[in-house]
């Protein structure tokens, strides 16, 4: 079981609801993974032309809202969508992310610090989009982060892990869950993560731009639990000489 | 009067309260964050708050997202 905060998830798999083609779609998709969290963004409503309200698309005694602040550029602009989201309505919970270059979409390591600091005395329950810095994940769950979310790669680019070796660091030294987020395309990515000991994975482009996000979702959530269950039960050492799986004794018959 | 909502003048007939506001533009109350003139709102308070001549309001909301935009 995943605890994060104290709240216990059954499903490792958190998933986001931006991009998917329709509202329809979204609620199957996320249905079908069996997330308990889900993303979601905040904007302003365009007076002209409200449309859906997602509040009252997923159902919110069934999925943890995690409001994010996409679109901050630096720890004032974060602290103040955490407040709008709380006023929204959305509880405790925020995934911090303070990305500044809309290139890389890279999080900037001292104003997403900065904003932890602020909103965990707030009372908010921070988890921090990060690089794959072990040094950084450390200094964000002194500060009180309730989890950490390093990237796999760019966030929307399905690189899938490319910064494994910061990740396996991170993993060994984590006292708060380890979420992978961003860039992970494939469910075998998801896999990888888990199989290396991440306590979950959010995914969210991967799904919701496939030909068919259910389907998709089911396959992320199989990729989950197969890359947990691999990590619980133990994985073999690698190493560069074989290693027979037949006995080697009994052949004498042959010579 | 008119006031700036959402960064667009709008005209209100008289001083309306926050609440009758939204709900007129069709918006649930309850699934929205509301700034006025820079502070958040409480949703208690929708239903007490006059709207004023030139006020400006950021209506926010949930909307589909993962990361970043």
């Amino acid at each position: 079981m995943l605890t994060i905060a104290g709240r216990i998830f059954s499903s490792r798999l958190i998933v986001g609801t931006g991009k998917f083609p329709s509202s329809a779609l979204m609620r199957a998709a996320i249905e079908a993974s069996g997330a308990e969290m889900v993303t979601v963004a905040l904007r302003r409503v365009d007076l002209n032309d409200p449309g859906d309200d997602l509040m009252t698309m997923l159902d919110r005694h069934q999925y943890v809202f995690l409001p994010n602040t996409s679109g901050a550029r630096n720890a004032d602009e974060a602290v103040r969508l955490a407040r709008l989201a709380r006023a929204a309505g959305a509880g405790e919970w925020l995934k911090l992310e303070v990305t500044p270059d809309p290139r890389t979409l890279l999080p900037d390591p001292v104003e997403t610090l900065k904003a932890t600091e602020v909103l965990v005395k707030e009372g908010f329950i921070v988890l921090p989009y990060m690089n794959a810095d072990p040094i950084l994940a450390q200094h964000l769950q002194e500060a009180g982060a309730a989890a950490v979310m390093p990237l796999g790669s760019l966030i929307g680019t399905n690189q899938g892990l490319l910064t494994r070796f910061q990740l396996e660091i991170i993993i060994a030294q984590a006292r708060v869950p380890v979420v992978v987020d961003a860039g992970l395309g494939a469910p075998s990515h998801a896999a990888q993560a888990m199989e290396m000991g991440a306590d979950a994975v959010l995914i969210n482009t991967a799904i919701a731009v496939s030909g068919d996000p259910v389907r998709m979702a089911q396959a992320f959530a199989a990729a989950v639990k197969a890359g947990r269950d691999a990590f619980e039960a133990g994985l073999g050492v690698s190493g560069p000489v074989a290693a027979a799986s037949s006995p080697q004794a009994g052949l004498d018959f042959l010579r | 009067m008119e006031i700036i909502c959402n960064g667009v003048k709008t005209a209100l007939d008289a001083e309306i309260s926050l609440a009758t506001f939204l709900r007129g533009k069709g918006l649930n109350p309850d699934t929205v964050a509301v700034e006025c003139d820079g502070v958040i709102q409480a949703r208690e308070t929708y239903e007490g708050m006059r709207l004023r001549e030139g006020m400006v309001l950021e209506v926010i909301r949930f909307v589909g997202g993962g990361a970043s935009c």
